[in-house]
């Protein structure tokens, strides 16, 4: 098994990729290479945290097809579909104590929730990368202050700060794509700084190697030795990073709605907004309102973890090995990307 | 930042470094803050806008000053930091500061009962996890720890309360302490704002008991979350430590299983769970402003939920900057624990 893992990683993040041209890239590709090398446990959990997150991106997807009313339909042709009724044929998880369907809206805040996430996701990952880029690549006293306010911002509680910058955004409530966009832009602010660190620390490693010096010798320009030899260099955490992210930011937006702070229902469906609703449920007994949007959250989360920690699992190997012969506390952040690679720059 | 000094003084050059390091983080901190509030306009006119005529209005934002240049306003609200004054909340003019001491105790109360039951369960079964690595138990805990993080702690907060206080009648539903309970501790004259101290005080053990049932599950929902952390971070430096040679030297020596667990492995595991055990403060923070509004939990989550509501946002900032400053003097001292413990912790 060892073999095997040390093998991939092999492969994956140590060769100078600039010399393998896009096949290698393909190949370094998260899920389609990491699934064939993995073993056991952690090929179970990724092909699980495959299926839930598949599963969760065909309900976003297909939720036209699949939801049987509208988010926010309050009656059809039979009248009124009426307040807390207990699941049956026509409304299989019950309906809410504003009158909706519920299975109806769990359905369509999967499309909410993907949307977020793929927002939140993307333009993080934009912004830190470049940002880490630039401020590793160059340092200076630009690196010093871009660290020193990454790490402020890294400090800050998470769900505090996409409060703040929702109420900034949007006043609190809105549309569906201003709620959307509102949650996404408060998700990304707090997750550039992960993607910054994490990139930062690569290039500041990748651009003390050799075949940097060596383009740099060829006349090679800082903007092309950035983009092609060091920050193809410097991705390798990149997909464990997006996926716990990802896991992250559906409960951040589900956080932001049971505060209150989401989308208006009548904008968009959104889970955490439903369990907020379903509080006073849950005291009189009346359960199918809190359960079913809670197990979406699980879910949809819990696949995107898994996919995670196993890649994670797969990243390990060869960063533990290291942390065997020094012993430091930063080697151990490093790999554990969620519990913070604060402590990283110490070592 | 990391030039190492050979000095004798090299701790007490650490523990200053990082302390004055703290400065810009707050700094940092309370001014993001400061922006973000008043990017949207005067706080006034959030809270009351509705409901008073554009004259009123008008005056109300005179008297509180906010109609003058915003440089003022911000130094104001930074020298008022500074000398412990945050200003008084709109919607029910209250000073903040006494906000933050009256209900600042119930979430560290919380806190402290979350960070116990996640000790409890997740050091242990994190060794176990470790010790056992890719084997079943090893599986089972891993995926509960998942589960526990992708759950968000109000769906947990929901389910307990709806199986242990609705479906069994176990314990209460919401609350810190009954009526009853809180006329003893008025008679007794304890008002620590600390319940279980209170409780102790009033000699009655019925009230003790009546604290603790109220406890449960906030601290279980909470402790839940973050044991599955804490696990993950056991599992992790147990498994590097485990693999160590002086281990195997150990092993070889004859010395017994648990013991090799317990006093070789554990001991060097210490230093890296305790440096990330200290990050996930922030976490635990945000997961007690869920908790909190899950359980009527009357403390300063809960409150911060109520002004949000209220569009009260001096209270907001008030409660805000409270918590990244307690954040941020955490992580302050989490390092400085670490730098004494571990000698190779320094700048």
């Amino acid at each position: 098994m060892s073999a095997g893992e040390i093998s991939s990683v092999g492969t994956a993040g140590v060769a100078p990729e600039h010399l393998g041209g896009r096949g290698a890239w393909f190949r370094r590709l998260p899920v389609v290479h990491q699934l064939r090398q993995s073993v056991g446990l952690q090929r179970g959990m990724l092909v699980a945290g495959l299926v839930l997150t598949g599963l969760f991106v065909l309900v976003a997807v297909l939720a036209p097809l699949l939801a049987p009313y509208g988010w926010s339909q309050l009656r059809d042709l039979d009248g009124a579909f009426g307040a807390q009724m207990p699941p049956s044929a026509e409304h299989w998880f019950g309906t809410t104590v504003g009158g909706y369907d519920v299975f109806s809206r769990v359905v369509w805040g999967a499309r909410t929730a993907l949307l977020v996430v793929v927002v939140a996701v993307a333009s993080s990952i934009v912004v830190g990368v470049l940002l880490g880029l630039v401020s590793g690549y160059f340092g200076g006293w630009l690196d010093r202050v871009l660290v020193v306010i990454a790490d402020a911002v890294y400090a800050f509680p998470s769900l505090l700060l996409a409060i703040l910058l929702a109420i900034v955004i949007s006043g609190g409530q809105s549309s569906m794509w201003g709620g959307i966009l509102a949650a996404a832009l408060s998700i990304t602010v707090v997750f550039i700084p992960q993607y910054f660190r994490v990139v930062r620390a690569e290039v500041v490693r990748v651009k003390a190697e050799a075949f940097v010096d060596s383009a740099r010798v060829l006349g090679t320009g800082s903007w092309r030795i950035m983009t092609r030899h060091v920050l193809r260099n410097s991705t390798r955490t990149l997909p464990l990073i997006v996926t716990l992210n990802a896991s992250e930011a559906i409960l951040t937006l589900a956080g932001l709605g049971f505060l209150g702070f989401g989308i208006e229902p009548t904008a968009a469906a959104e889970w955490g907004y439903d369990l907020q609703r379903a509080v006073a449920d849950v005291t009189s007994g009346i359960w199918w309102t809190a359960l079913f949007p809670g197990l979406a959250i699980v879910m949809a989360a819990m696949g995107m973890t898994l996919m995670g920690e196993s890649l994670n699992d797969l990243a390990d190997p060869r960063l533990r090995s290291r942390a065997r012969s020094s012993q430091v506390a930063g080697d151990v952040a490093e790999t554990s990307v969620e519990d913070g690679p604060t402590k990283g720059e110490r070592a | 930042m990391a030039s190492r000094s050979t000095a004798g003084s090299a701790l007490g050059r650490y523990v200053l470094v990082r302390f004055l390091l703290i400065i810009p983080t707050v700094f940092i901190l309370v001014t993001t803050v400061f922006v973000l509030m008043r990017a949207t306009g005067d706080p006034i006119t959030a809270a009351l806008g509705g409901r008073l005529t554009p004259d009123q209005l008008a005056e109300r934002i005179h008297a509180a000053g906010y109609d003058r240049p915003i440089l003022a306003q911000y130094w104001e609200y930074l020298t008022g930091i500074f000398t412990g004054d945050f200003g008084r909340t709109i919607s029910d003019n209250r000073p903040v500061v006494e906000i933050l001491s009256q209900y600042g105790t119930a979430t560290l109360e919380l806190a402290t009962y979350a960070v116990l039951v996640a000790l409890v369960l997740g050091i242990p079964f994190g060794m176990v996890s470790g010790y056992f690595r890719d084997r079943l138990p090893d599986a089972v805990l891993r995926i509960l720890a998942i589960l526990a993080y992708a759950t968000p702690v109000f769906f947990a907060g929901l389910l307990l309360k709806l199986i242990f206080s609705v479906w069994l009648g176990w314990f209460p539903v919401a609350g810190r302490v009954s009526t009853d309970g809180e006329i003893a501790m008025q008679v007794a004259g304890a008002d620590s704002g600390f319940m279980l101290v209170d409780a102790f005080r009033t000699g009655d053990p019925a009230v003790v008991l009546d604290v603790l049932s109220h406890a449960v599950l906030p601290a279980a929902a909470l402790g839940l979350l973050t044991a599955g952390v804490f696990l993950r971070l056991v599992r992790t430096n147990m498994i590097s430590t485990l693999g160590a040679d002086y281990i195997d030297a150990a092993r070889s020596r004859g010395v017994r299983e648990s013991r090799l667990v317990r006093k070789h492995a554990w001991r060097p595991a210490l230093i890296p769970i305790i440096t990330v055990a200290g990050m996930q403060i922030a976490m635990l923070l945000v997961g007690a402003v869920l908790t909190e509004t899950t359980f009527e939990w009357r403390g300063l989550g809960f409150q911060l939920a109520e002004y949000l509501q209220a569009r009260d946002f001096v209270a907001v900032q008030g409660i805000v900057v409270l918590m990244a400053v307690v954040v941020a003097v955490t992580n302050f001292l989490v390092d400085v624990v670490a730098a004494l413990v571990d000698p190779r912790v320094r700048y």
